[in-house]
């Protein structure tokens, strides 16, 4: 696939996170989960966003939506469509042309009927209609749209959520690990689902611990250590024993999934995936 | 459902037995005499008529007979007579109730109402000057006692500014058929509004306690996500997340609205149960004073046990559980 004809959409330069804390009292500090980390994605394309837990990853895309709590500080650049993403254009841009697909079930509102839940937002007038036919696309019944969401299973909730992203429009959609705990035919329509996305015209930045289901759609894959961008690297690279890649880091990790033999030399040392 | 409403019932009646048990061992074990206190010190009562005092209201057998004869009328649904009024203590306290149930009513929903809104308003502009200046109201009067409030605005309103008469229900020296529903509005007023301005800032903290929960919750984040403005989050996801707690705590809060009452009453001379409760108490009059004590019980429990059931009745993720 060539990427030269291809507009970037969302650019991630040296972005570094940090949140002040208070420590016994009234003594500050700043701790700083996120430093130089490096994302691009382009119109059109799937960049699959892996690494450890805790290696930032949520992070990563919530401060590309601007849902960082109130005590995080930002640096760093991240520039949307050539214009930088200042607060204010998060603000106009989320949710209308940036579609977010949360990693947790605890995102939705625990005492609202689900099917309302994904009529937020859509045109009052065809929301139910549209409703409807998300259920019906994600394989859930219309009645489930009267039900909470304590009374759903944590694979329909999924599938909940991933209808809430889907509006007319959306330009950029960052799904933050939306394929745990979920039966592989659901899992199928979702990664459908996002190349789809792609095929529009979207960019999609997908998150996730799951390589081997993130391979199978994402043209390139951005590796991420500890809070910086380790290596970005065509999905392509990811073959065989790995000899594409760049980093011994990446080749470790590929090598260590249990496809790959399941190559547990390093276990135990500095890989804990 | 129907084995935890028949244990609560259970307990109400021990909490009732313990109540009623305790009231009188404290009545015996002050040093008040009932009929010193009723005749005031009158040195001309003869020492004879004081024994036949005694004797008439029965204050000479030992205490525990006493108990005894009082709980086997009030199992036949007598709560004796009072030895101050000479009417019987049921009559008083349905009276005296409607009066402070006028009083407490009111304070209740306002302080429920205004307080909701100003804890909204307070958690939805956290850390703005809105939110500042209702944070510092709620402080100032969450530690102000209510007694003291009332006399202020006593001071400020009644005598300063003479709005609002200085006490009593009615104005005084006028027919019970005379008073007109003006007159007794204009006394209820002011101790209302004591009553009311203190509970304002307790619901205010709490709602804003939960409201700044709720909008640190996930599901808040992910509706900042979709694009959700502040008014939106606040009419889809806080409102539904933070009435429940906010009513159940409402009526959890019988208890210190009735506690209130008794000293706003008190100040305003307002002659509702609290103000009661007091002179029964300082008057030793016995069987009036744990009717009253009885009742008021039960009232602070219907408001818990109203509290429980709405929690389990109104809230969907409960269903099922009672």
């Amino acid at each position: 696939m060539s990427k030269t004809e291809k507009k970037p959409l969302l650019q991630v330069e040296n972005l570094s996170i940090g949140f002040s804390q208070y420590m016994k009292g009234t003594q500050k500090r700043v701790i700083q989960p996120i430093a130089d980390m490096n994302v691009e994605i382009n119109e059109g394309e799937i960049v699959a966003v892996v690494g450890a837990s805790g290696s930032g990853k949520s992070l990563l895309a919530h401060a590309v939506l601007g849902i960082l709590p109130s005590n995080a500080i930002c640096s760093g650049s991240v520039v949307y469509k050539g214009e930088e993403l200042t607060e204010k254009r998060k603000r106009q841009l989320r949710g209308r042309e940036i579609s977010f697909i949360p990693q947790s079930v605890n995102y939705l509102d625990p005492l609202m009927r689900v099917g309302a839940q994904v009529q937020i937002g859509l045109d009052k007038k065809t929301a139910h209609k549209q409703q409807e036919k998300l259920f019906a696309q994600y394989d859930l019944k219309s009645s489930d749209g009267h039900l909470f969401p304590y009374e759903l299973s944590g694979g329909m909730l999924r599938r909940v959520l991933f209808a809430t992203s889907v509006r007319e429009g959306v330009r950029l959609v960052i799904a933050d690990e939306p394929t745990p705990g979920i039966h592989p035919e659901a899992l199928s329509e979702i990664l459908k689902q996002l190349k789809q996305f792609a095929k529009d015209g979207a960019g999609v930045m997908l998150i996730t611990h799951d390589m081997m289901s993130a391979l199978q759609i994402a043209d390139r894959v951005a590796v991420i250590k500890e809070g910086a961008t380790v290596e970005i690297s065509e999905a392509v690279a990811f073959q065989g024993t790995g000899e594409r890649l760049k980093t011994e880091y990446t080749k470790r990790l590929w090598r260590a999934l249990p496809q790959n033999d399941f190559d547990l030399e390093f276990k135990g040392r500095d890989l804990n995936i | 459902m129907a084995k935890n409403t028949v244990i609560r019932m259970i307990r109400v009646v021990t909490l009732l037995i313990g109540l009623s048990i305790l009231t009188f061992s404290l009545i015996h074990l002050s040093p008040m005499d009932p009929v010193n206190a009723y005749i005031g010190g009158d040195g001309s009562a003869s020492p004879e008529q004081i024994e036949k005092f005694k004797e008439y209201w029965g204050v000479d057998k030992s205490p525990v007979e006493q108990y005894f004869s009082w709980a086997g009328a009030l199992l036949q649904g007598n709560f004796g007579t009072s030895m101050l009024y000479r009417t019987p203590v049921i009559d008083i306290i349905q009276s005296r109730f409607v009066t402070s149930l006028a009083l407490m009513g009111t304070a209740w929903l306002l302080s429920g109402v205004i307080g909701y809104l100003l804890g909204m308003a307070a958690a939805m502009n956290r850390g703005k000057i809105i939110d500042r200046i209702i944070k510092w109201y709620s402080y100032t009067l969450v530690s102000t006692p209510i007694f003291w409030m009332g006399l202020i605005l006593l001071i400020v309103f009644a005598v300063g500014l003479e709005w609002f008469p200085v006490g009593l229900a009615v104005p005084p020296g006028v027919m019970e058929s005379d008073v007109r529903f003006l007159d007794r509005l204009h006394h209820f007023v002011l101790p209302a509004l004591t009553l009311s301005i203190l509970g304002v800032a307790n619901v205010a903290m709490h709602t804003r306690e939960k409201m700044i929960d709720i909008l640190n919750a996930e599901y808040v984040v992910f509706a900042k996500a979709r694009g959700e403005s502040d008014w939106q989050i606040f009419k889809y996801h806080g409102i539904r997340n933070s009435i429940l707690p906010a009513i159940s705590l409402q009526f959890a809060y019988f208890g210190e609205l009735f506690g209130g009452s008794m000293l706003a009453e008190q100040v305003f001379a307002y002659p509702g149960l609290g103000s009661t409760l007091t002179t029964a108490g300082l008057k030793g009059d016995l069987p009036l004073m744990v009717g009253i004590i009885l009742i008021s019980s039960l009232f602070v429990f219907a408001g818990n046990f109203i509290a429980d059931i709405l929690n389990k009745v109104v809230d969907p993720r409960m269903k099922g559980a009672i």
